[in-house]
């Protein structure tokens, strides 16, 4: 897990970038799974900007979670073109077994589940991640095995 | 396709055909000693993944010990493909995305500015984003705008359901966008273009990155430089000016306009944004000829529309074809109706904005003016088909909830008006039905039509009214229920 001086470095690399502060975030996100306190610090003293200016960027985009997701982590697309074809269904399979709603993640952090809204295969729905892994025509079975 | 090419074997390199298992493929195939090039994908998500070998098109591929179950005849026969008139989409699928022969683009770049910008007026080359603004108003209001910094900037934010066309370019041809960035950059006089790509297509991201390099070393970006930033999920920031407060790092609210971005855009420079598709457009034009497009399509609507057929669907993809075809013809002729295999229920044209439109609606053309004149539009050209067992009550209440979970939050109409929306029609769905309801959803889409600051508050309406002017006849007689 990187630590401080790691994540200072990650965001001070994107200095001069268009969209900067966005761009850190989305790293740290990247690198670490979820942002922290100590990282909204680090971003808002880079950038020269106030606590209250990155906490708002934070929250505005959904990449940005602010705890740790599960070791599987489920999004499923709950679009139009996925509801056409049972994702409202599906979901609610997945919910129900899970014992987890959308936006949840379990006690024990092995599993978390997310909605995600088009992953662009619409034709192919309902579509679904399981961690980086997408998978089309999915079934409930799929996910959560 | 040419001798040389035919002894090659194309494995598309797309997210679709990846998660069917193209790599799989790629790597089996290579194992048995074919030559493999990685393409971008054709559109046709029904035969993916799709391979060609010695120019014999087969899909979908599960099996390769079994590949005659498959096959579809020669790919240029192919009539899912030749029936289709490919401008912008004419190389994806063909070739090797990083495979880049420069001297057409460098040639393009001797021409005058004044030059391009008319073959652009003369084309009718309208946004294909959703807007469907003329495009050379814009590339000319840059031009005219004097300016320490002009920019480029793609919307390839493409957030709507029902839409691929960005992704499937970006993947399979993104020279395709360097094209018409670098010349739109050279007829405005912008030096620097910036693609804003949301972070659900991560294959894009990887395969643009790469392109911007290669054109590096094909000396295509001395006098234009180009960034590509990925977005954090936020579908507010496909609108224009949200995706600009988006690429100066911060939260993706709205602006106010005018002043428009061809004005005043990325940090207060002129801006000429576009979407893919519209850029995408433009090497076609200019290789053609801006009249020769113009007689294409219907009307003002001109060219080719990608449109991308979605949702319950048998052959579902993306079908470049002229603008003004009809919806009958693609749900049936091109789609081949429901996957279901039920009765045809609805069809929402356009994205999560767009309006939900029926059977007696079908044999409208897809053009601009067609689609206007029925309260709808053709939105990114993508279109998602339900069957009959569609519950429109539940649809428009879905139309106020994604509003309610994707508003920026800086108008009021939008934020609240989305919310209020969502409990009415829940309570409608629910049966706590009274008659006043109804008169505050049709309140509330008049407000947020009339007062929102964007197109997310204002076009919210159209969804919700078309979903529930169809389940619920006469205003006064809607059912309860």
């Amino acid at each position: 897990m990187p630590n401080s001086e790691a994540i200072r470095e990650l965001v001070a690399a994107c200095v001069g970038q268009v969209g900067a502060p966005v761009t850190a975030l989305r790293k740290i996100v990247e690198s670490h799974g979820h942002i922290e306190d100590e990282h909204v610090r680090i971003v808002a003293d880079v950038f020269n900007l106030s606590l209250a200016d990155v906490r708002g960027i934070v929250s505005f985009y959904a990449d940005f979670r602010t705890s740790p997701r599960g070791r599987r982590h489920i999004r499923i697309c709950q679009a139009e073109a996925c509801q056409s074809v049972g994702s409202r269904a599906l979901t609610k399979e997945v919910t129900e077994a899970l014992g987890l709603e959308p936006g949840e993640t379990s006690e024990d952090l092995a599993v978390s589940l997310e909605s995600v809204y088009c992953l662009g295969l619409c034709a192919s729905g309902p579509c679904a991640m399981v961690n980086e892994r997408v998978i089309v025509h999915a079934t409930g079975k799929e996910l959560l095995t | 396709m040419s001798r040389a090419e035919a002894k090659r074997t194309l494995v598309p390199n797309e997210t679709l055909a990846n998660a069917l298992g193209a790599n799989d493929l790629a790597r089996e195939l290579q194992a048995r000693g074919h030559e493999v090039v990685r393409t971008g994908g054709y559109g046709l998500a029904w035969l993916e993944p799709m391979l060609v070998i010695d120019g014999e098109a087969f899909g979908p591929v599960q099996n390769l010990d079994a590949l005659d179950a498959v096959a579809l005849g020669p790919l240029a026969e192919l009539p899912e493909i030749a029936r289709q008139q490919r401008i912008v989409f004419d190389r994806c699928g063909l070739i090797d995305p990083m495979e880049y022969d420069p001297s057409w683009l460098l040639e393009q770049l001797e021409r005058e500015p004044r030059e391009i910008i008319g073959e652009i007026k003369a084309s009718g080359l309208r946004g294909r984003g959703g807007a469907g603004f003329p495009a050379h108003i814009k590339w000319q209001t840059v031009h005219d705008t004097p300016a320490p910094q002009k920019y480029i900037v793609v919307n390839a934010d493409e957030g709507d359901s029902g839409t691929f066309a960005d992704r499937l370019i970006m993947e399979g041809d993104p020279f395709r966008l360097i094209e018409g960035m670098v010349i739109s950059g050279h007829a405005t006089g912008a030096d620097k273009g910036i693609v804003y790509l949301r972070s659900e297509y991560p294959l894009a991201a990887e395969i643009f990155a790469n392109a911007i390099d290669k054109a590096g070393t094909l000396g295509l970006l001395e006098r234009f430089d180009i960034e590509l930033f990925i977005g954090a999920g936020a579908y507010i920031c496909g609108e224009e000016t949200s995706l600009l407060e988006s690429l100066e790092g911060k939260r993706g609210e709205i602006r106010a306009k005018p002043p428009v971005p061809a004005v005043a855009g990325l940090f207060g420079q002129p801006t000429l944004v576009h979407n893919v598709i519209t850029l995408c457009s433009v090497p076609g034009i200019l290789d053609m000829g801006g009249k020769a497009y113009a007689e294409i399509g219907v009307g003002a609507s001109t060219g080719s529309s990608t449109f991308q057929l979605a949702g319950n669907i048998k052959r579902g993809g993306l079908y470049e074809l002229p603008f003004g075809v009809t919806m009958r013809e693609l749900i049936e002729d091109w789609g081949g109706g429901t996957r279901t295999g039920r009765p045809f229920g609805a069809v929402q044209v356009g994205g999560p904005l767009g309006a939900y439109l029926f059977e007696r609606d079908l044999d409208t053309p897809l053009s601009y003016e067609d689609m206007a004149a029925l309260g709808a539009g053709i939105g990114h050209g993508g279109l998602v088909v339900f069957d009959d067992t569609v519950d429109l009550v539940q649809q428009a209440h879905y139309a106020f909830a994604f509003c309610a979970h994707e508003s920026c939050g800086k108008c009021t109409p939008c934020r609240i008006g989305s919310v209020r929306g969502k409990e009415a029609v829940a309570a409608l769905a629910s049966g706590e039905y009274t008659e006043d309801r109804l008169e505050v959803i049709d309140e509330l889409c008049d407000l947020m039509e009339q007062t929102s600051l964007c197109q997310m508050g204002g076009m919210t309406p159209i969804p919700v009214r078309s979903a529930l002017g169809e389940a619920l006849p006469r205003k006064g007689e809607w059912k309860q229920g």
